[in-house]
Parts: structure tokens; sequence; C-alpha cells
């Protein structure tokens, strides 16, 4: 199966590993990986930029690309794929953001007709996790381990559709598939505060905070993200106390692939 | 034809937007209309003066009334024209105003449409025969499905006057919800002490004939006239041999859900007080080997080879009381009811504090049979919320029971500290107000306004993350046992119950009565009412009153010998008929019968649906007062 990948800016810096991982199971899956050719920041924010259509922009050529090729898009980090699915179901179902994206570029006429993917939902709806399970060559017997959702995948549920948004499955079985024990914990699908890190240092890091207590007071000792901003937020209120790491580098470890180059 | 066309004013909802002196002049261009009128209310006793002092005075063949809704005063007018010598069959509404007037703002369209309208009428009537009315016969029983507070009642008011009433529940016992229940509000009287001695009265009560585990299968017929099939579930125990003394129960090895044995009575107070086994559970069922039961009961009650049984019964007259449930919590996961013990629902909690429940009426938190020491109360679990997942209507009874049960936390142990999440507390009734604030002011119970955002374990207890809307902050607590007030929807058995009796539902999967302000206890559907909350949730006290109407509208059925039929029924031409039964497949009454090489219409099965008319492919068929000639007049009428 071949798909569009959209690797993303901070993919590209200081989250190589979540996109080296990436493309390097994709491979041994045999999930085709073209990227995006020329593509630029997603726009990051999209609850804040109702209203504006500069920040949209970027996305819509994306998906624009993934229509004309016929391919569908696949996303890996969770605030890329929140921005351009939102912008995608806002093209399909708002005539009004059709016309400000052809006025504002006659060449852009997009109506919604592309599919976007998370990587995680390709590997659960195009590979399977039993598939999975079976391809493991290094399960990761008895190690704990709790999924990190945050709330950019999930919410909201109607248009993101990636899980149950408040009581969350799918990551877990993912765990499990690669021979770990998963733990769910409550506090997994509440926001790590990302979004506001710059402007209230203090209230997100209590948010991160007691994520990582309900974590550990559940017993789990790996915390998995899907998101830089949530890794980066996790791994400094952890300070130690339990490791944070990105499901693709699990899914490296359990199908035992190195990072040689 | 003399044709007499009468326009309605009604105040100002028709005229405010029909010009009715335009439309009453106009029609008087069909040379048939031998007279034309306009009045402020043709439905007032002056308007009906009007209509029959011109059908002798014109000497009328034929009225045509411009007003509302045939279903709003149909039978008024045609009592009128009756009244004056006409037959009421040669008497046309066209609905000037529904159809019209209330929908359209443009008063010179609407004016056009509502001429057009009556000349369609008009058409439809120039084509009418005289019609007469039949009579069937009434069947004086009653049946009534549910053993709730609602269908107790309602069998007994019929039962009280005089007519025979079987009532059939599903549930080895009568007494529904309500029995269940610890404390009715807002007075605190003991729910079970008030209703048990009703529960007896339907038990001996010479004319209710009692069905207990049993269902409806299967419901023909029509109004004074049904046929039902009723299918007793196998109880696996000879009811006229149990003595009901509980050896068989205590016998019982298994241990289910709330401590229930494989053989159980669903409470003390159960009526009929005989037991039955669940099969599933049952390990003689099951594996063939156990019969502990068979020998500890001394009167040899216990029948293991007993089947489900089909009794058919004639009755005249149905009452729907299906009841309620909870909503199911799985897709409200933020509450965390299937993560944790401790949070349960309102009627969980009904049943701790219920001194014939599980725990003796301790107050007690399931998980590790504590007192808690905080109870948080949340309202509004999916009602009230318009999304995929939740209902959105105000179940009405949960403000008034979370108060209820807020009280019986702080009788039980004044030092808990009780608090309710709440949207809005909504208390209209007698003594409700009153009650709640009595629940604030007297008690101390903490109300907050805001919805909760998370209910999250956290060591042995429950943290709470909320809204408080009125501080305009975060609320973040710790708290020992969270009670969910689940939204309330119609029982699982409605819908099909409602298939069977052609009784129309909700939206909501409520049963739809057949008018809300002026028909609150019928069914759309001749002889079919309703009561309690398979109608919409409701109180007790409103359930009580809801099933004596309902009871009274049977009872003026019931004394009734005969009623008269709608003539309006399908009919055959034989001569364009040729058999092919189109028709009677197509009959949901099995109304149409092929006879040689034509086809007969039971007057008394057919409810003149129309369906057999469309399914003919000769035409032979045709609705009388509907005739296929009337139907393209009007639509010539209405194109011309």
């Amino acid at each position: 199966m071949d798909f569009l990948y959209y690797p993303g800016c901070t993919l590209s810096t200081t989250a190589k590993q979540l996109d080296t991982y990436a493309r390097l199971c994709a491979k041994e899956l045999g999930i085709g990986l073209e990227e995006v050719k020329d593509w630029q920041c997603c726009g990051a924010v999209f609850p804040l930029t109702s209203g504006q259509i500069g920040p949209k922009l970027a996305a819509v050529r994306v998906l624009v690309q993934s229509r004309d090729k016929n391919k569908p898009l696949i996303t890996l980090c969770a605030a890329c794929h929140h921005v351009i699915k939102q912008v995608n179901h806002q093209a399909k179902n708002d005539a009004e953001f059709r016309e400000i994206i052809k006025n504002y570029d006659a060449q852009l006429t997009y109506a919604g007709e592309a599919t976007v993917y998370h990587y995680m939902e390709v590997l659960r709806q195009y590979i399977g996790f039993d598939a999975i399970k079976k391809m493991t060559t290094n399960p990761l017997k008895g190690r704990k381990i709790g999924a990190y959702y945050g709330c950019l995948l999930l919410r909201p549920s109607d248009v993101m559709q990636f899980d149950d948004a408040e009581d969350p499955r799918m990551m877990e079985d993912f765990i499990r598939a690669l021979g770990a024990t998963a733990i769910p914990y409550p506090m997994r699908n509440e926001c790590c505060g990302g979004y506001r890190a710059l402007q209230d240092e203090e209230g997100t890091r209590t948010l991160c905070e007691r994520i990582i207590a309900s974590a550990l007071s559940h017993g789990v000792r790996t915390v998995v993200t899907l998101c830089p901003l949530c890794q980066y937020q996790l791994t400094a209120a952890a300070g130690g106390d339990l490791d944070v790491c990105y499901f693709t580098e699990l899914l490296a470890e359990a199908l035992d692939i190195d990072d040689d180059e | 034809m003399r044709i007499g066309v009468f326009v309605c004013h009604c105040g100002n909802n028709i005229k405010a937007t029909v010009d009715a002196a335009y439309i009453t002049e106009r029609l008087r261009d069909d040379s048939s209309v031998v007279c034309s009128a306009e009045f402020p209310y043709l439905c007032a006793e002056g308007g009906q003066k009007l209509i029959t002092e011109a059908i002798a005075e014109h000497n009328l063949t034929g009225v045509v009334i411009c007003a509302c809704s045939p279903r709003m005063h149909e039978t008024t007018f045609r009592k009128a024209a009756a009244k004056a010598g006409l037959n009421p069959y040669r008497l046309e509404i066209a609905n000037i105003r529904e159809q019209c007037a209330w929908v359209h703002k443009n008063k010179e369209e609407a004016t056009e449409k509502a001429l057009s309208l009556a000349k369609a009428a008009i058409a439809k009537i120039k084509l009418s025969q005289p019609l007469f009315p039949g009579e069937s016969r009434v069947t004086k029983r009653a049946l009534v499905i549910g053993g709730g507070i609602a269908g107790i009642q309602a069998a007994l008011d019929i039962a009280e006057a005089g007519f025979p009433v079987d009532l059939v529940e599903k549930s080895p016992s009568i007494g529904g919800k309500m029995a269940q229940l610890d404390k009715t509000f807002p007075t605190l009287d003991c729910s079970a002490c008030i209703l048990t001695p009703k529960m007896v009265d339907v038990a001996s009560h010479e004319k209710i004939n009692l069905h207990t585990y049993s269902e409806v299968e299967k419901v023909e017929g029509f109004v004074g006239s049904f046929t039902v099939t009723i299918r007793k579930k196998a109880r696996s125990v000879d009811m006229t041999k149990c003595t009901g003394c509980g050896d068989c129960l205590a016998a019982c090895p298994v241990k289910g859900k709330e401590n229930r044995k494989a053989i159980y009575i669903p409470y003390a107070q159960a009526v009929p007080n005989v037991p039955a086994i669940d099969r599933e559970s049952c390990l003689y069922f099951k594996n063939g080997k156990c019969k502990r039961c068979e020998k500890a009961c001394q009167p040899k009650a216990i029948d293991f080879t007993q089947e489900d049984e089909r009794i058919t019964e004639g009755y005249g007259a149905i009452i729907a009381a299906t009841g309620f449930e909870a909503i199911r919590l799985d897709a409200f996961g933020e509450y965390g009811y299937h993560a944790n013990k401790d949070v349960i629902t309102s009627l969980e909690f009904e049943r701790i504090i219920n001194a014939s429940g599980p725990t003796g009426g301790k107050l007690v938190r399931p998980s590790d049979g504590s007192v808690p020491a905080r109870i948080s109360f949340i309202q509004c679990v999916g009602s009230r919320d318009a999304t995929a997942r939740g209902k959105p209507y105000c179940s009405k009874v949960c403000c008034m029971y979370t108060a209820k049960h807020a009280i019986s936390a702080k009788e039980k142990h004044p030092e808990i500290d009780v608090e309710v999440f709440y949207i809005d507390v909504r208390t209209p009734g007698k003594n409700f107000e009153e009650f709640y604030r009595r629940a604030v002011e007297v008690y101390g119970v903490r109300y907050i306004k805001g919805q909760v955002g998370k209910v999250i374990g956290e060591n042995g207890s429950l943290r709470i993350q909320a809204m408080d809307m009125l501080e305009n902050g975060r609320y973040d607590a710790v708290t020992d046992l969270v009670v969910l007030a689940a939204a309330i929807e119609p029982s699982d058995s409605a819908k099909k119950v409602a298939q069977m009796l052609s009784s129309p539902i909700d939206a909501n999967g409520f049963l739809s009565e057949a008018h809300p302000k002026l028909r609150p206890v019928e069914s759309a559907t001749a002889g079919i009412f309703l009561c309690g909350m398979c109608n919409g949730p409701k109180d007790i006290p409103e359930t009580v009153a809801q099933a004596s109407a309902a009871a009274c509208k049977v009872i003026g059925l019931l004394v009734k010998d005969q009623l008269t039929t709608n003539p309006c029924t399908a009919k055959t031409d034989e001569n364009n008929c040729s058999g092919c039964g189109l028709c009677a497949e197509v009959c949901p009454y099995g109304a149409v019968g092929v006879i040689s090489h034509s086809t007969a219409v039971n007057a008394a099965l057919c409810q003149g649906c129309g369906g057999c008319t469309v399914a003919c492919p000769s035409g032979a068929m045709n609705l009388q007062g509907f005739s296929r000639a009337q139907i393209i007049a009007e639509v010539d009428a209405l194109c011309g």
C-alpha cells in the first residue's frame, strides 16, 4: 500500500527518532512512503486560526497533492495530523471555506476529496495488530507500558474519529501486539498543556506532573507518545522516574530494527 | 350538484395570511357552488348553525369547509351536516390552516394556494357517494402490557369498573421499577409500603388475570376486537403447587449477580410469591446435574420439563405500560463507570440504601464496604445531551431523586459530605422546590453548577475534575463514591410492543400520544392507550394519574356494545378485477381475500390505509371516500 507521507517540521529537527523509525518500520511492514513534495509547516494551531485562511493553506496544498496523486495521506505528528484532518473536514463541509481558498488561489479547488490517516491508524487498518504481533521478532515481554494519547488525536471526536475520546483503547492493543503489558491509566487522554507551555509554564507543568503521577501509580514504567510536543512536555515532567518514548521507537525495537544509518 | 362552501378565519390564524373574503367570492365562479360564506370560527356554535341552516335553505347536496386540518374538526362538521340531513361523507375539508396559512408568509401567494386547495376539495366532493358506517361488536375485556405501577393502576381501575383485565408482565413479579425504590420524593414515603398493597390487590382481584413471566407475541384485529397471543415463559415451577416457602432458594448452590440464586424470587414482597428458574445460570440446565431445589421442594412444584405456553385471547382495548430503563453508560468513558467499582448509577444507589437491597440498607462503598466520607452525585448523565451518545430531552425525575438520595445519605450519616453537580435544578411539582431547598438548607448538601469532565480512580478513592461555573474555575477534589443520574429511555421491549400494536413511536423511541394536549393517553391507533414512562419521562404521581386516565378511556370504550365502523374502506370493482391477489399480499390487516376470479374486502378488518389501491394493476380496487376518480379530479383541479 502506497501513501503520501507528510513529516512536518519537528520531525526533521527535534523529533528525528519519531520520523527515522517510522520510515524504517514502514519499509519492513511494506508500507510505501512517498514524501510530500515541497511541504511546508502545517500551521500547527488549528483551534486558534478560526476565520484566518493563511495558516490553513499549507495543509490544503498537501491535501491537493494527495488527491491528485491518488494516494492517501499519512501523518505522524499528532499536531500536524490534527490540523490537516480538521482542514480536510472543513473543506468537505464548509462551502464558504472552499470559496475563500479559491479566491486566494484560483488553482486551488479542493473539496475534501483526500483521505488522511495517522501512522497508527494505518498500522491498525492496513497491517493489522495481529499481523504485527506475528512479525514481532523481539517481543517486549515484561515491559509495563502506558499509552499517552493526549488530546489532539482524539478531539473533536466526530472529526478526528481516531478512537473513543473518553476511553481510548487502540494504543493498548498496539502495545499488546508488541508483546508488552499495556497498562491503561485514567489520565492517558488528558491534555499535556503543550499549547500553553510558553504562556503558562506552571499550569502546564502541573498538568504533566499529574499525568506522570497517574501513570506511575498504576505501575507504568514506560510512557509511549505519538506527538513531539507531548514527548517534550512529559519527558521534562517525568524527570527520569519513567521512560518516555515514541511509538515508532517501540515498534522498531519489537521488529528488531536498528538505526544503523 | 348543489355545493355550499364555508371559509373559516380561525381568528387571525387563517385570516392574517389568507384573504378569506376574496376566496369566498371567487369560489362562486364554479356553477355548482350555490352558496359561499366566511365566518370567524366555523367550529363554534354560530359557525355550525350557519352550515346547517345553509344546507336546509339552499338544499345543498355537498359541503366544502375551508378551515383547519380534518384531524381537528372533521367529526364536528360531519355531525353538523348529519344534523341537517346531509350524508356526512358528502362533506369535504380543505386544510387551509396547517397546510397553508401556518406555513406561508406571503399573503398573496397563500391566498392563491388556499383557493387551489378549496377548488380541489370541490372537485372531489362532486364525485362523492353517500357512505354509511357499519357496526362491530366490542369484546368486553382489556389487556394491560407491563406490570409496573402504571400497569397495576390501570388494571385495578378497569377491574373495579367491572371489566375483566389481563395483566401481562415479562419478569417473574409485578411491581416494576417502583418496587426497587427505597423512598419516593418529595414525601419520603416508603416506596414498597405504598406499592405492595396495590400489588396484592392485583393478585387477589377476581376480575384481574395475571400473566407474569409472559410476553405479548402477536396482536391482530382492531379497536373493540383485538386477538392477542401471549407467550407464558417456562417458569420451571408449577404455580398451582408452589407455596412460596423458599426452601428451594436455600437449597440452590448458585450465587449470581447481587447474590441471586438460579432459582429466585425477585424480592421479598414479590407478587406472585412464586420463584422462577433462570435457565441460563441453573446448574441442571447447564450441566444436567444438581436438582437440589427439586429435592428440597415438599409440594413437588419444581418442574424442569415445563415448556413455554401460548394462549390466545380476545380484547376490546389494550393499554401499553412498558416502562423505562436507564441508558447504558458504555459511551460515557469520562465517568469511569466500568473502570471503578465506586462509580455507580442512581438505581444502584437506590438498592444500596434500600433495607431489602444487597447491603441490607447499609450505606457502604461497593469496593471495600466502608462508609464513604464524601459522596458526589452527577446529574444529567446523558440527559439534555444532543450528541449521538446522549438524549436531547430532560429525564425529568433525576433532579428530584438526586435531592432525595442526598437527603437519605445525610439522614443515615450526617457526617458524610454530599455534593451534587448539576446543569440546572428543575423542580416543577407540588412541594418539589421546598424539598430541594431542604436538602440545601437543612441538610447542607453542596450544589455545584457545572459538568464533570472526568472521574479518575486514584489510590482507592476517586478524583473528580469538573467546571464550577459559579466560581468560574476548575473544580478538582477527591471523593469516595460517585453516583450517576443516567438518562431514561424507553424499555427494550417498547419498540417491539409498539410495532405489534401499530402504535407510532417518536424520535426518542417513546410511544406517541394521539395529540400532545388533548389526547394524551391515546395512541393514534384506535383502541390502543398509553400510560407511564413508555410515553415519556414522568414521576410516580403523574404515572398514576395517566394510568387512571387511560383506564377511564378503556372503560368508556368497553361499556359500549357496538362501535360504528369507518365506511372509508376498500372495495373491489368485480368487473375490472382479474383476481391476481396483489392486493391481498400487501394488505397488513389480512382484510382482502381472493375468491375465484375476484377479490373481496372484509370491511371489519380494513383500516382504510389504501395500500391495495396502489398495488392493484387494473384499478379495480378503490378506497371509498378516496376513489381514484376523486383523487385524479383533485389533482386536475390543483393543476388547472
